[in-house]
């Protein structure tokens, strides 16, 4: 690699009524993220790193939200994870 | 007014994939079992040994002395594949779940007669370490055996003992209020307390077996066979006429694993036992020495769990297996 | 007593730690005999860390509702004859090639992983492979479900498993799964997960999907989908075990950069077949092979060996060669594919005019230059009745077993690339420095290879003739050939209610 850049942190998910408080509480809790929508799936980047909240999830979708249900819509993502019962983060060190 | 609803129709080509066309003929289109589960193993011209076992292909029959003409012989009678083993596992993991939030939420083990939240310490605590003695038991057999019908069975099995484990490990957090005395307690008599040696000295010299199928034989057939009954079962219900009632809520996912599992280990010895002469002959062999081994390893915490009746209970147990045993060919 | 709530880390821990015991009845190293003789040091095995905590109860139950999603899109799509809606029947190719290529190593993804789930010392390390195990285990299963339907209403799908034991193009795909699960545990895992996985299957599945998803084939995409997000788990699970090997000591770092050299180009070779479908099976194409490459390799996979510098690892050798090759590669598959078109279980066909003009535009440095006069001069003869399909066999190459026809695309794109070495006294022919490279840190290995061009020549597939081999394949006469003398292309045609046969072609 020829220019350093910031590296970008990603996660698709399906283009989905599942997925749209998630899609959602990414775009308020990532400022800057990068939203995708394409064929069948959403595509969120961001540089350097991402994060879904249990509460911001749970406030939009008007009930408890566990973060591992993030499972059901997941296509793909980038970044190291760290998940715990509050959120999911990806990130590059 | 009936409402008359007609669909397009199209001519199909054929009704199912070849391999099955020529088990079962062309007359209906196979079931999602049958799709899902045969003939779905590379058989030849395999491309490199294995660096870890030169003496054998990846896949290779010859890891076991039983030998069948066809191994997709057997089928699982349950018909599991990966959607109706979930699906079937899920739900059984739903009323679980419901029970144990009950159970925590009332503090219903709080209640318990303390003799009866020590029987639950001593003897069923630790066999959360045989159900992971069986996990990878279960391991070995998919990743050594032969045949995509036995192995996704082994591997569903697998994947059972590693949540029977895990429900184990939750009852013992459950009577210290998440704390893990009691799972570091069970975990001492099992590396340590002279009842439960003879059953860790099998379970590890099963760990070393060089033939899968005696290793299905020592742990699907006979440990299973009878720990289960004797356990989940009897012992359950002694517990229950004591005032442990609510230790069966929080095990009921094991004799109903239990009398579901049992079905496919039934078909298999069958169908093993019914090939050769010589199979029957290896499997009456296998049977006789893990009978005998693992009996003698059970008694002692037959009777720390039922006091003297321990022996007797045990023996009934044997009768049991041996009966249902006999009745698919195999013959001590 | 008050419990103490547990968290999802702790919770996990205890659901999965200290259930294992130090055997003493038996050595550990009888016991676990595979994991020490790769050189591969690990001094704490509890270190490893899953980052994803699933206990088995919250793993039935997600992946449960999955299934019964996916379930019930598969018999809606066959009840409506979902097939009629795609974008094409040439389409169909793609899936072809998928069902016989790719479900295979699913399956042998799972016997591999259910292995190192037997076979690690670690707990946690093993409970992570278990259920990699049994999820490739589901997408093999789901695979064949969701492409049984297909199966039944066109040609060259009937007999994936027993094809992808024994035809020619197959073996580049088994020979990879083979190469990985022959190897030891820690090399399996960095092949599959680090490698295939994590560094590559972006490329394989992302633009396949979305292919799929473009060109109406709902079934696919729902399976497809529905496996990427066991997908991600796994991929995960490639980066945190590389991660956890390189700090579990420094000895370690040369054998794994060693392998990750070797399994990046096995699976990059594995991917040219992915190439030509992406590029030239797909009706509609979302993003060009040499798209999908920059996004997923060279900018994301260069994001990933700038995190991972830190543990002194570096890009995969020969990653720049692939990097060029990326303005060739779908070409130069399709064309073989094309010139024994008489001997694949799929359908091959010129690209349409817009196809063509599509391609120009995203290969202006190769496409008009190199390719474009060779399919042109293809449909001509075709139109003429003069074309011929190649009466010879290819050479294969002896590592990644695709016929030699990669080329110098550094110096000269029109001169092939074809490299030898001596091995006891015999010669062993090459398509690349990356295949050379492996052959001969492992000689002992590849030779072993069973190339299924010698094997025809040896006698052991079937007969002499191309025929023979194709009966002894299982190919039905209607499976190969071109798509407009095709079965599939008439039914097709019936379908639409276009009597008359026209040379639609694919257009985007």
């Amino acid at each position: 690699m020829t220019t350093k850049k910031k590296n970008t942190a990603f996660l698709i998910v399906q283009d989905n009524e599942d997925a749209r408080p998630i899609i959602e509480a990414v775009e308020q809790d990532n400022p800057g993220v990068n939203i995708q929508y394409e064929p069948g799936m959403v595509r969120m980047e961001r540089a350097a790193s991402l994060i879904v909240k249990r509460e911001t999830v749970e406030v939009l979708k008007g009930c408890e939200w566990d973060v591992q249900e993030l499972h059901l819509v997941l296509i793909s993502l980038a970044g190291n994870v760290d998940e715990d019962d509050e959120k999911f983060e990806l990130s590059w060190g | 007014m009936s409402i008359e609803i007609s669909a397009k129709s199209i001519t199909p080509i054929r009704l199912s994939y070849g391999n099955l066309i020529e088990r079962f003929g062309d007359k209906r289109p196979p079931s999602r079992y049958q799709e899902a589960a045969y003939d779905v193993q590379p058989t030849a011209n395999f491309h490199y040994r294995p660096l870890w076992d030169k003496n054998h292909e990846i896949y290779d029959t010859s890891r076991t002395a039983i030998v069948m003409e066809d191994w997709y012989s057997f089928a699982d009678p349950r018909q599991y594949y990966y959607g109706t083993y979930t699906i079937a596992r899920s739900k059984q993991q739903e009323v679980a779940e419901h029970n144990y939030a009950f159970v925590d939420k009332r503090d219903l083990l709080e209640e318990l007669p303390d003799d009866i939240k020590q029987s639950v310490r001593d003897i069923l605590i630790p066999l959360r370490h045989i159900e992971w003695g069986a996990n990878m038991n279960n391991c070995q057999i998919d990743c050594m055996g032969y045949g995509s019908t036995i192995c996704s069975v082994a591997m569903f099995n697998a994947m059972d003992r590693l949540g029977m484990a895990q429900y184990i490990t939750r009852i013992g957090l459950l009577l210290d209020g998440n704390e893990t005395t009691t799972l570091d307690a069970a975990k001492k008599d099992w590396m340590e307390g002279p009842q439960w040696q003879g059953l860790r000295h099998a379970v590890e010299d099963m760990f070393v077996l060089e033939d899968w199928f005696e290793l299905m034989v020592a742990q699907n057939f006979v440990l299973d066979g009878l720990l289960f009954p004797l356990f989940w079962d009897r012992f359950e219900r002694k517990l229950s006429k004591n005032g442990g009632g609510t230790i069966a809520m929080l095990t009921e996912f094991m004799p109903q694993w239990y009398s579901e599992t049992v079905r496919w280990t039934n078909a298999l010895a069958k169908v093993t036992a019914a090939e050769s002469k010589e199979n029957k002959e290896l499997l009456s062999t296998w049977l006789n020495k893990w009978v005998s081994r693992l009996c003698e390893a059970i008694e002692p915490v037959a009777v720390e769990a039922f006091g003297p009746e321990g022996t007797s209970e045990l023996a009934e147990v044997k009768e049991e297996l041996l009966a249902r045993l006999g009745k698919q060919g195999l013959t001590i | 007593m008050a419990a103490k709530k547990l968290n999802m880390r702790k919770r996990y821990e205890l659901l999965t730690r200290g259930i294992g015991w130090e055997t003493s009845y038996q050595k550990m190293d009888d016991v676990f005999p595979y994991d020490t003789f790769e050189g591969i040091k690990i001094t704490d095995w509890d270190k490893w860390e899953d980052p994803f905590r699933l206990t088995m109860d919250a793993y039935w139950k997600f992946q449960a509702e999955k299934e019964k999603k996916l379930y019930a899109i598969i018999d809606s799509f066959a009840q409506n004859n979902g097939q009629t809606n795609l974008a094409d029947a040439s389409y169909l190719s793609a899936i072809k090639l998928f069902i016989t290529g790719v479900t295979p190593l699913e399956y042998a993804a799972h016997h591999g992983f259910a292995h190192l789930g037997r076979h690690f010392r670690g707990e946690g390390a093993r409970v992570a492979c278990q259920m990699q195990a049994i999820d490739e285990l589901r997408h093999a299963q789901t695979q064949i479900h969701t492409i049984s339907h297909y199966n039944k209403h066109f040609t060259g799908l009937h007999d994936p498993f027993y094809q992808s034991d024994r035809v020619w193009y197959l073996s580049v795909p088994k020979s990879f799964g083979e190469d990985a699960l022959s190897a030891g545990p820690f090399e399996f895992i960095t092949s599959i997960s680090f490698a295939f996985e994590y560094v590559l299957t972006n490329l394989l599945f992302v633009p396949f999907m979305s292919g799929a998803a473009y060109n109406g084939d709902m079934a696919t995409t729902t399976f497809g989908f529905s496996a990427q997000s066991d997908e991600s788990r796994h991929m995960t699970l490639g980066l945190e075990i590389i991660k956890f090997m390189l700090e579990q000591h420094e000895d370690n770092l040369p054998i794994i950069q060693g392998w990750i050299d070797k399994h990046f180009w096995r699976a990059y070779r594995v991917l040219a077949l992915v190439s030509a479908m992406q590029d030239y099976m797909l009706t509609n194409t979302p993003m060009s092979w040499k798209e999908a490459w920059d996004i997923y390799f060279v900018e994301n996979g260069g994001a990933l060996f700038e995190d991972l510098g830190r543990y002194g690892l570096k890009m995969p050798k020969h990653h720049e060669l692939a990097t060029a090759e990326a303005e060739h590669l779908s070409h130069q598959v399709w064309s073989v594919f094309c010139a024994l078109g008489n001997a694949t279980g799929f359908h091959t066909f010129e690209p349409s005019d817009e196809k063509m003009d599509w391609l120009s535009e995203k290969y202006p440095n190769t496409f008009d230059k190199y390719y474009r006069p060779r399919f042109e001069h293809w449909k001509k003869q075709k139109e003429d009745g003069t074309f011929e399909y190649l009466a010879s066999l290819p050479q294969l190459c002896q590592v990644c077993q695709i016929p030699m026809i990669f080329t110098e695309v550094k110096t000269d794109p029109m001169q092939l690339s074809f490299r030898n070495t001596k091995f006891k006294g015999d010669n062993y022919h090459f398509c690349s420095d990356g295949c050379k490279d492996i052959f001969e840190n492992e000689p002992e290995k590849y030779v072993q290879a069973w190339l299924p061009v010698h094997q025809i020549f040896q006698g052991n597939c079937g007969g002499a003739t191309i025929p023979e081999v194709l009966k002894w394949y299982k190919f039905e006469p209607e499976d190969g050939g071109d798509y407009f003398d095709s079965q599939d292309f008439r039914r097709w045609q019936e379908w639409h209610g276009k009597d008359e046969p026209a040379k639609t072609g694919s257009d985007n």
